[in-house]
């Protein structure tokens, strides 16, 4: 007797939107058994994880802060997944964008300069980041260089790179050693859209995520994108080809990471420093997943991964867990939307007889 | 002891970890599973190597830990990606974020607990072979046995017929199936493996290397054993070979900083990972395109009865 996997014919659209629900239900599950683990009362922990965060208008709107640039690199990545194209690398997409963004900004600082300054900085982003994400495709599309790993190490080069930076060549003089740059001028910074941090970002974002969506549905090159990635031999036939879509999805997505970054440097932090980013271009390859690689999927998917990461800050503070246990929740996320998934496409069957 | 000893012994003990980490995914990858997360197992091997060899004072129990650490979360891997079928590359992308988490949350308490380190194994009389006795017959135990693993892993694929097996199991899964051997079984038993010397690797880490706790103190190891079994072709003599190219290059960057290169030391620490990208390049420029590793490798296996 055993358990066997048999594919499901079809999958309801009712299947495909409970999916990702039961996933972060599950989260919630184990989220209760950790913290009683951790000695923690699960009701008040659980309460500062996915509660506070949303329960007042200043968290809210730090949920749509940082929902910003996760759901921007989540809608770039979930293009680059679709067609196979394994982009891991958006953390040092971000932070090459934000680098770039900020050379624009610097040059310009202390000289007579007008209103064409921040769209100068975020176009500036935008192309750092692509050309940064340009390296892992040309690698992979000249010679057959496994994207994984190259745009993993290329994550570190740029850590390093931006560490050399700020501590060096950047560095504020008067920051008092601190590796920091200067603080942007506000010809250089990102309108705000309240008295809190809320800035343009976030429009922005809804902008990209509506593009995105209009794109995959409705023009060629989205259904190019899913064609190449589902049957890449029928791609072939059609006269697709799949190293110019390669290059095209890490341009995107390397553009979108890279407008985040800047979007964080210049709206969120107004310098650039090095713990820029906690982690979005990683985080965002949960959202894409979460958001089951759709573009409206990955805004819902990004703002639930905020309120984690609020919800994380609130628990260290409030209930001394430490930070690490977000992490650990990305992760079991990840499994559960990852495992649920396979139900949407296979059932479970039980067989009797020999195992095979 | 001479320069040249004392650099020929720190590049053994760099490259150690990578080596044995690289030799478990080897294995995984032969029999056709692509695991991502050495990085998170490797992690949790450190993070509850360690928090054993404290708590209990005893070093082997902390190793032996840390294998069960990696063997435990290489069978989550199992789980998902053999027994749901799911996507190979983003369970294991989920694994290494969950080790990472896990791994800071088990190792908070001993941050900062400092404890000896395992000790090296003399051999008798020969050890004291001048310049090859200390680098040959003076080493930690996990030096021999990452040698030992080589040869075995080596042996194992190429001579035995469950060897055989395993990477007919890589190369074509559907073959494999029609012969009747169980696939999926030993894909589970292959990522198992994988799992057992990452954690094996980490506890290097935190019991050997540097006999403390950090939080993420892999630091892209995991990674970089991933990049050397495809440098290595997924050949395991390759693969020592790689490793200890890499973990030289990490000295050689280690001993050029010390030495003051007027070279910024972001530059130099960045170089093992530029070096990786360039390796990974050169290799697939001088490999014919026919040998780019196990056939069915990362791609589910769903039996149809």
């Amino acid at each position: 007797m055993r358990l066997a996997l048999e594919r499901r014919a079809q999958t309801t659209l009712a299947m495909q939107i409970a999916s990702p629900l039961i996933a972060v239900a599950l989260t919630l599950v184990s989220a209760v058994v950790i913290f009683i683990a951790l000695g923690q009362d699960p009701a008040r922990a659980l309460h500062a994880y996915f509660i506070s965060p949303v329960s007042d208008a200043w968290g809210l709107q730090e949920v749509a802060v940082k929902a910003t640039p996760l759901v921007l690199i989540a809608v770039g990545l979930a293009l680059c997944y679709q067609s196979n194209n394994w982009n891991i690398g958006a953390e040092g997409q971000l932070l090459m964008g934000a680098m770039a963004g900020t050379w624009v900004a610097i040059a310009t600082h202390g000289t007579p300069n007008g209103p064409w300054v921040l769209p100068a900085m975020l176009v500036a982003g935008a192309l750092g980041g692509a050309a940064f994400a340009a390296i892992p495709a040309a690698l992979k599309t000249r010679f057959g260089a496994n994207e994984i790993l190259t745009s993993l190490m290329l994550v570190y080069v740029a850590e390093l790179f931006m560490d050399w930076l700020v501590r060096g060549p950047w560095r504020d003089p008067q920051g008092f050693n601190m590796p920091q740059t200067v603080v942007f001028e506000p010809e250089a910074t990102v309108p705000l859209l309240s008295d809190g941090r809320l800035n343009i970002g976030t429009p922005i974002m809804l902008v990209v995520v509506a593009l995105a969506a209009f794109m995959m549905v409705r023009t060629l090159k989205g259904f190019e994108i899913r064609l190449v990635g589902e049957a890449p031999k029928a791609a072939r036939f059609a006269g697709f080809s799949a190293k110019r879509l390669t290059w095209l999805v890490f341009a995107i997505s390397g553009a979108l990471a890279g407008l985040a970054g800047i979007l964080e440097a210049a709206g969120t932090v107004k310098q650039l420093q090095p713990n820029l980013s906690p982690g979005y271009g990683f985080t965002a390859i949960i959202v894409a997943f979460l958001g089951r690689l759709n573009p409206i999927g990955c805004l819902i998917a990004g703002v639930f991964l905020a309120i984690t990461f609020i919800g994380g800050e609130n628990a260290q503070i409030m209930l001394k867990l430490p930070l690490d246990v977000t992490r650990v929740f990305q992760g079991l996320l990840l499994f559960y939307v990852l495992a649920c998934d396979s139900f949407l496409l296979y059932r479970v069957r039980l067989i009797r007889g020999a195992a095979a | 002891m001479t320069l040249l000893e004392a650099i020929i012994l720190t590049v053994i003990t760099a490259s150690t970890p990578l080596l044995i980490a690289a030799i478990g995914e080897l294995v995984t990858e032969r029999a056709g599973v692509l695991n991502l997360g050495v990085e998170g197992m490797m992690i949790m091997g450190a993070a509850v190597g360690i928090a054993v060899a404290i708590t209990t004072g005893s070093s082997a129990l902390g190793v032996l830990a840390a294998i069960l650490a990696g063997v435990g979360l290489a069978a989550i891997f199992a789980a998902l990606a053999l027994g749901l079928a799911t996507n190979q590359v983003a369970t294991g992308l989920a694994l290494t974020v969950f080790g990472l988490g896990l791994s800071g949350v088990v190792g908070a308490p001993y941050v900062g607990l400092q404890r000896a380190g395992i000790g090296k194994i003399e051999v008798p009389i020969l050890s004291d072979i001048p310049f090859l006795g200390p680098i040959l017959f003076r080493q930690d135990p996990f030096v021999y046995l990452s040698i030992a693993l080589v040869v075995g892993v080596s042996w194992f694929l190429t001579r035995t017929k469950a060897g055989l097996v395993l990477r007919a199991c890589g190369e074509n899964h559907a073959s494999a199936h029609a012969l009747g051997y169980p696939v999926l079984r030993i894909r589970f038993y292959a990522t198992l493996f994988g799992g057992a010397c990452a954690g094996l690797a980490g506890a290097y880490l935190s019991l050997v290397y540097t006999p403390f706790w950090t939080s993420g103190m892999t630091g892209g190891r995991g990674w970089i054993a991933l990049a050397i079994v495809v440098f290595a072709s997924w050949m395991p003599y390759r693969a020592a070979a790689g490793a200890y190219l890499f973990g030289g290059l990490t000295i050689l960057q280690l001993h050029a900083q010390s030495a003051g290169v007027p070279v910024p030391s972001q530059l130099l620490a960045a170089l093992p990972y530029l070096i990786t990208i360039v390796v990974l390049v050169l290799i697939m420029r001088v490999r014919s395109q026919g040998a780019a590793g196990p056939q069915s490798l990362g791609t589910a296996f769903v039996p149809d009865r």
